[in-house]
C-alpha cells in the first residue's frame, strides 16, 4: 500500500506545484494585461489615493487636491476654474486629463524620476506618497483681465513676456469649469462632457493654442519686417497706395478698407502705410519682396514650427510657391495664411525683444512635494527674426499706429503703446475676425499681447481697433499695473 | 518526556513543535502590526485577538504533549501558521469594512475576526477532544458504517425544510439558534472514516483482476458497485444541493482511496471516465454548471455579470505581482467573498507571488507530513485513513485555489485553515486531530521491537 501512498502524495504535491505555476502565469506574465484591463479600478484608486501636487501662481493656488471621504481619496479642485481652464485642463476619472494636468502628470503625480529621493524617504518613513508642484508663469491680474475682457465672446488672448517667452496670460472664451469634469461622479461628468461637446461655441477648445485663423492686417508686421530686413526699404520709403489696385494675372481688384487712397498722389511712406493699414501699399510691397522672402521672415517668427508650452500649439502656416496675386494677398495676412493667437503674440514679442523670438513657456518652476525648488525654467531663444536696429524701427512704427493710426483704442495714458490692428476675412459672407497685437511700454516693452475675436465675437461691425484693441489695452495695463 | 521516551531515548520532538508554534504566532503578530500600520488602524483591538489565538495554541500544544507525545511535531504548527495568516487577512478586511462604514457614516460592522477566533477555539477544543476520546485510531474502524450513516445525514441535513437554507445558490447551510453551520464540512471527516473502513475490508476483492486490456488489469465488473454507488451519491449532492465543489471533492477522495487500497490504476481510469461523463451531463443539464464552465473559458466576456468574481480575483492577483502591495496596502475588498472563497486572492494581492507560494508550500509540508504518517503507521486502516484525510485537505485546497486563479472552473469551497468560516475550520482541526493521533501511533516506539533492538545493540 505504501507504494500507492507515495504515488498519491507525489500527485497531490504536483497539484500544489500546478497552482504555483498557474499563479506565476497570472501574477507575472498576465499581470500587465489584467492591470490595464477595462473595469479594473485598482490603478485608478491608487492614482487617486496619492495627494496630487498643486499648480501655483506665485503664492496663489489654482489647482489642488483636497482629501475626501470617498473611495477615491482626493478630489481635484480648481480656483477660478473657467478662467484657467485652458491652462490647468481637467483631471477626470472618466476622460483622463488634459492641458497641464496631462502634460505635467509625471510631476504632479510624483512619478517623475526627479522625485526618486523623495519617494525613497516616503517609503522608509511609511508616509503617504505625495506629488510634486508646478509654478506657472501666468500673471494672475493679466489672466483675470483677459478673461473678463473677453466677456463670453468667442475669442482668445495670449500675453507674453517678450524678454523670456513666459506666457503671462492665456485666456479662451467661452470656457468651461474643470471642477465639474474632475468630480467623482461619473454620471455628472458624462452629462457635462456631452453638453460641452455639443456646444457649437466649443468651450473645451484651447483657442489661444489650437485655433488658427487668417491673421489679416496684423500680418503686415511680418511683411514690414521682411521689407526692413531686405535692406531696400526704410520707414520713410515711399510706396504706391491707390484706393484700388488690380491684381496681376486675375480680374480681381484689391481695395483699402477705407475705400480711399492712402496718401497724396497715391503715394504713402512705409510707416504711414502701417499706421493706416494700407492694403494696396502692402500688397505691392509683398509682390516686390516675393513670396520666398515673406515665407522666410514668417518662419523666423515661428510660422511652420511647433511649440510645446508644454501643450503642443497648432502650427501656424505661411504657404509656399505663390504666384503674384497670392503673394499680394498673403502679404496682408489673407489667402492661406493662418496663425494662432500665440503665434501673433510671438511676432509682437520678437519685435519688442530687439528682434529675438523667445520660446514660449507656461511652467516656470518644478517643485518637490515639500515645495523645495527642483528646477527653474531657463528662457531660451527660438530665433533672431530681425536685426536689433530694424526691430527698433518697427517698434516706433507700431507706436505710431496706436498714437496716430488705426490702433487708437489701445492707448494707455502715460505710456507709449505699440500695436497693429487686423480685420481678417475668412469665408465670404461670414463676418471677419477682429485682431489686435500690442506691445508696451513702447521703448522697452515688458509685455506683448495678441487678441483675436472669432467672427468679431458676434459684433455686427467688425474692426480690430473697436473690438480687440480695448481688450489688449486692459491686459497690458494689468501686466504693467497701471 | 514520558518514561518510555526517556528509557528508549526516542525523541518526541515536542519542544521543536513549541518553537514552531511560537514562530507561527510571531508571523501572525508581524502581519497584524503591518496591517494596522498601513491602514492607520488602532480601534479594532488586535492584542486581545492575538493573545487569545496564542493561548489557544499553547493549550493545544500542552494537550498534544500529554495525549499524543509522539505525534508529528510539524503538522500542528503548519496549520496554526495558516490559521494565523487567515486571521490577519480577515482582520485586514474588517478594517476595510470599518473604513467604508465610516465613509458612508454608518455603524461599523462587528469584526468577523472575533467570530473566527471563537470558531478557532471550538476547532481546537474538538481537536483535543479527538485526542482524548480516540486513544487509538483503530477504534474508528469499528464505527465504519455508523460513520457512513452520520456522514450522509450531515450532508443532506440542509435539505430539511425549516433547518436548511440556500446561500449564493447552494443549499449547504443549516441554522441552529443564531448560528449558521455547514454540516457538509463535518461529513468530510465521517465519510473519510467510512471509506477507509469499507475499503480496507474489501481491498483484496476489489483488487482482483479478471482480464487485462493494454496491459492494465481490469477489475471484475461486479466489483464496480461501490464506485458506481459513490458516483451516484456525488451526483445527488450536485443535483440536490447544487454544490459542484463538495461533489467533486468527495468523488476525488473516494477514487484516490480506492486506488491506494487496491493498487489498481484501472480504478482511477474508470473513475476519471465517470467524472468526465458526469461533468458533460451536468454541463448539459444544469444552467449553473454551464455558467461556471463558460465563465472559466471566457471570464472577460461577462466581466460585470457572471464573470465578475473571477475577473476581480484575477485583478487582485495581478495587482500583487511578484512581491505584493504589502499588508494593508492593496484593494482586496474589491473582490467579492474575499474573506471566504477568495481569501487567496486577497493574500495574493498583498503578499504577491512570493507570499502565496510560501503559503502553498505550507500545504505541501502538510501533505508530506500526512503522507509520512500514512506510510509509517503499522495498520492498513490507519494508513488509508491518514492518506484519505490528507487528500481531503489537498484536494480542497486545489479545487478552491485552482478555481480563484482560473486554473479550473470556479467552485465554492473554503481554503483549509485560511478562509473565514466556522464549519470548515472546525472540520479541518478535527482532521488535524486524527492525523496527529495516527502519526502518534506511527512514531511511537513499539515496546517489544525496541527491546529486541536494544538487546541486539548490546
Amino acid at each position: 500500500m505504501n507504494r500507492q501512498i507515495n504515488r498519491v502524495t507525489a500527485g497531490l504535491i504536483f497539484l500544489m506545484l500546478a497552482l504555483i505555476a498557474n499563479l506565476s502565469f497570472v501574477q507575472v506574465f498576465k499581470a500587465k494585461d489584467y492591470r490595464n484591463a477595462a473595469g479594473n479600478q485598482r490603478v485608478l484608486r491608487a492614482e487617486y489615493s496619492r495627494e496630487r501636487g498643486p499648480m501655483l501662481l506665485g503664492s496663489k493656488t489654482i489647482a489642488e487636491s483636497v482629501p475626501t471621504k470617498d473611495t477615491l481619496k482626493f478630489l481635484r479642485t480648481y480656483a477660478n476654474g473657467p478662467e484657467y481652464a485652458p491652462i490647468t485642463g481637467y483631471y477626470s476619472v472618466v476622460y483622463g486629463a488634459s492641458a497641464l494636468e496631462l502634460q505635467e502628470n509625471d510631476v504632479l503625480s510624483g512619478n517623475d524620476s526627479r522625485f526618486f529621493v523623495d519617494r525613497l524617504q516616503q517609503l522608509i518613513a511609511g508616509r503617504k506618497p505625495k506629488g510634486g508642484a508646478i509654478r506657472l508663469s501666468i500673471n494672475a491680474a493679466a489672466q483675470t483681465a483677459a478673461y473678463k475682457a473677453l466677456n463670453g465672446r468667442t475669442g482668445a488672448v495670449v500675453a507674453l513676456d517678450p524678454q523670456t517667452g513666459a506666457i503671462l496670460a492665456m485666456a479662451t472664451s467661452p470656457s468651461y469649469d474643470p471642477n465639474t469634469l474632475s468630480s467623482h461622479d461619473p454620471q455628472t461628468i458624462q452629462q457635462t462632457w456631452d453638453v460641452l461637446n455639443k456646444d457649437t461655441d466649443k468651450p473645451m477648445l484651447d483657442r489661444p493654442l489650437a485655433m488658427t485663423l487668417p491673421p489679416g492686417s496684423t500680418f503686415k508686421l511680418v511683411t514690414a519686417a521682411a521689407a526692413l530686413e531686405s535692406g531696400n526699404y526704410t520707414a520713410s520709403s515711399s510706396l504706391p497706395g491707390p484706393a484700388q489696385m488690380k491684381l496681376p494675372l486675375t480680374d480681381r481688384t484689391l481695395g483699402n478698407w477705407t475705400g480711399s487712397s492712402c496718401g497724396k498722389n497715391d503715394k504713402v511712406t512705409l510707416e504711414e502705410a502701417l499706421a493706416i493699414s494700407c492694403n494696396t501699399a502692402f500688397a505691392y510691397l509683398g509682390m516686390q519682396l516675393g513670396s520666398d522672402a515673406l515665407e522666410t521672415q514668417a518662419k523666423k517668427f515661428g510660422f511652420e514650427s511647433s511649440f510645446d508650452v508644454p501643450m503642443t500649439a497648432a502650427t501656424s502656416h505661411f504657404p509656399s510657391h505663390l504666384d503674384a496675386p497670392q503673394t499680394a494677398m498673403s502679404a496682408i495676412g489673407q489667402y492661406d495664411v493662418r496663425a494662432t493667437a500665440l503665434q501673433m503674440a510671438m511676432v509682437a514679442a520678437g519685435i519688442a525683444n530687439d528682434g529675438v523670438v523667445m520660446k514660449p513657456y507656461l511652467v516656470s518652476q518644478v517643485l518637490g512635494p515639500d515645495l523645495t525648488i527642483l528646477q527653474n525654467t531657463t528662457p531660451s531663444a527660438f530665433s533672431r527674426a530681425m536685426s536689433s536696429e530694424n526691430a527698433a524701427i518697427l517698434r516706433d512704427m507700431m507706436i505710431n499706429v496706436v498714437a496716430h493710426g488705426t490702433g487708437s483704442n489701445a492707448r494707455i495714458p502715460g505710456i507709449k503703446v505699440g500695436g497693429k490692428t487686423g480685420t481678417a476675412e475668412n469665408t465670404p459672407g461670414e463676418s471677419a475676425h477682429a485682431w489686435f497685437v500690442g506691445i508696451a511700454p513702447g521703448d522697452n516693452p515688458s509685455v506683448a499681447v495678441a487678441v483675436v475675436l472669432e467672427h468679431g465675437g458676434g459684433a455686427t461691425e467688425v474692426s480690430g481697433n473697436a473690438l480687440a484693441a480695448p481688450i489688449a489695452a486692459r491686459v497690458m495695463r494689468a501686466v504693467l499695473d497701471r | 518526556m514520558t518514561d518510555l521516551a526517556r528509557r528508549y531515548r526516542v525523541s518526541t520532538r515536542r519542544s521543536a513543535e513549541l518553537a514552531l508554534i511560537i514562530g507561527a504566532w510571531l508571523l501572525g503578530v508581524f502581519a497584524w502590526i503591518l496591517v494596522d500600520g498601513a491602514t492607520s488602524n488602532s480601534s479594532l483591538g488586535g492584542w486581545t485577538s492575538l493573545i487569545s489565538a496564542g493561548v489557544l495554541m499553547l493549550v493545544t500544544h500542552t494537550i498534544i504533549r500529554w495525549q499524543a507525545p509522539y505525534a508529528d511535531p510539524i503538522i500542528f504548527p503548519v496549520a496554526a501558521a495558516l490559521n494565523l495568516f487567515g486571521l490577519a487577512m480577515i482582520h485586514r478586511l474588517d478594517v476595510s469594512a470599518a473604513q467604508r462604514a465610516a465613509a458612508n457614516e454608518t455603524a461599523a460592522p462587528t469584526p468577523d475576526v472575533y467570530l473566527q477566533i471563537m470558531w478557532m477555539a471550538v476547532g481546537l477544543v474538538l481537536l483535543m477532544v479527538v485526542l482524548f476520546i480516540v486513544e487509538d485510531h483503530r477504534q474508528l474502524q469499528r464505527i465504519t458504517w455508523i460513520s457512513g450513516l452520520v456522514g450522509i445525514i450531515l450532508l443532506f441535513l440542509p435539505l430539511l425544510p425549516g433547518l436548511g437554507s440556500t446561500v449564493n445558490g447552494a443549499r449547504l447551510w443549516i441554522h441552529i439558534g443564531g448560528l449558521t453551520f455547514q454540516p457538509g464540512e463535518l461529513a468530510k471527516v465521517s465519510l473519510t472514516i467510512f471509506f477507509a473502513g469499507f475499503l480496507v475490508v474489501r481491498r483484496h476483492t476489489l483488487a482482483l483482476v479478471q482480464t487485462k486490456i493494454l496491459g492494465v488489469g481490469v477489475p471484475r465488473p461486479r466489483d464496480i458497485g461501490p464506485l458506481l454507488a459513490m458516483w451516484l451519491f456525488a451526483l445527488l449532492v450536485l443535483i440536490l444541493e447544487r454544490d459542484l465543489g463538495t461533489s467533486l471533492l468527495f468523488f476525488g477522495v473516494f477514487i484516490v482511496m480506492l486506488y491506494v487500497a487496491t493498487g489498481r490504476r484501472s480504478w482511477v481510469l474508470i473513475g476519471s471516465g465517470l467524472l468526465v461523463v458526469s461533468g458533460f451531463l451536468a454541463y448539459r443539464a444544469f444552467g449553473h454548471v454551464q455558467i461556471r464552465f463558460d465563465v472559466w473559458l471566457h471570464p472577460f466576456a461577462d466581466a460585470n455579470g457572471n464573470g465578475y468574481q473571477i475577473v476581480q480575483s484575477l485583478f487582485g492577483f495581478a495587482n500583487g505581482g511578484l512581491f505584493g502591495t504589502g499588508w494593508g496596502q492593496g484593494y482586496p475588498d474589491l473582490v467579492p467573498f474575499a474573506k471566504t472563497d477568495f481569501i487567496t486572492s486577497a493574500l495574493g494581492e498583498e503578499l504577491g507571488l512570493t507570499g502565496i507560494t510560501a503559503l502553498l508550500l505550507l500545504y505541501v509540508i502538510l501533505i508530506e507530513r500526512g503522507a509520512r504518517a500514512a506510510v509509517a503507521t503499522r495498520d492498513p486502516f490507519g494508513g488509508l485513513l491518514a492518506i484519505g484525510l490528507t487528500t481531503v485537505l489537498a484536494l480542497q485546497t486545489f479545487i478552491v485555489i485552482g478555481g480563484v486563479t482560473r486554473l479550473i472552473p470556479l467552485t465554492g469551497l473554503t481554503t483549509p485553515f485560511l478562509s473565514y468560516g466556522g464549519s470548515s475550520l472546525v472540520a479541518n482541526y478535527i482532521i488535524l486531530g486524527l492525523l496527529l493521533r495516527i502519526s502518534n501511533a506511527a512514531r511511537r516506539p513499539e515496546i517489544t521491537m525496541s527491546t529486541e533492538m536494544i538487546e541486539v545493540n548490546q
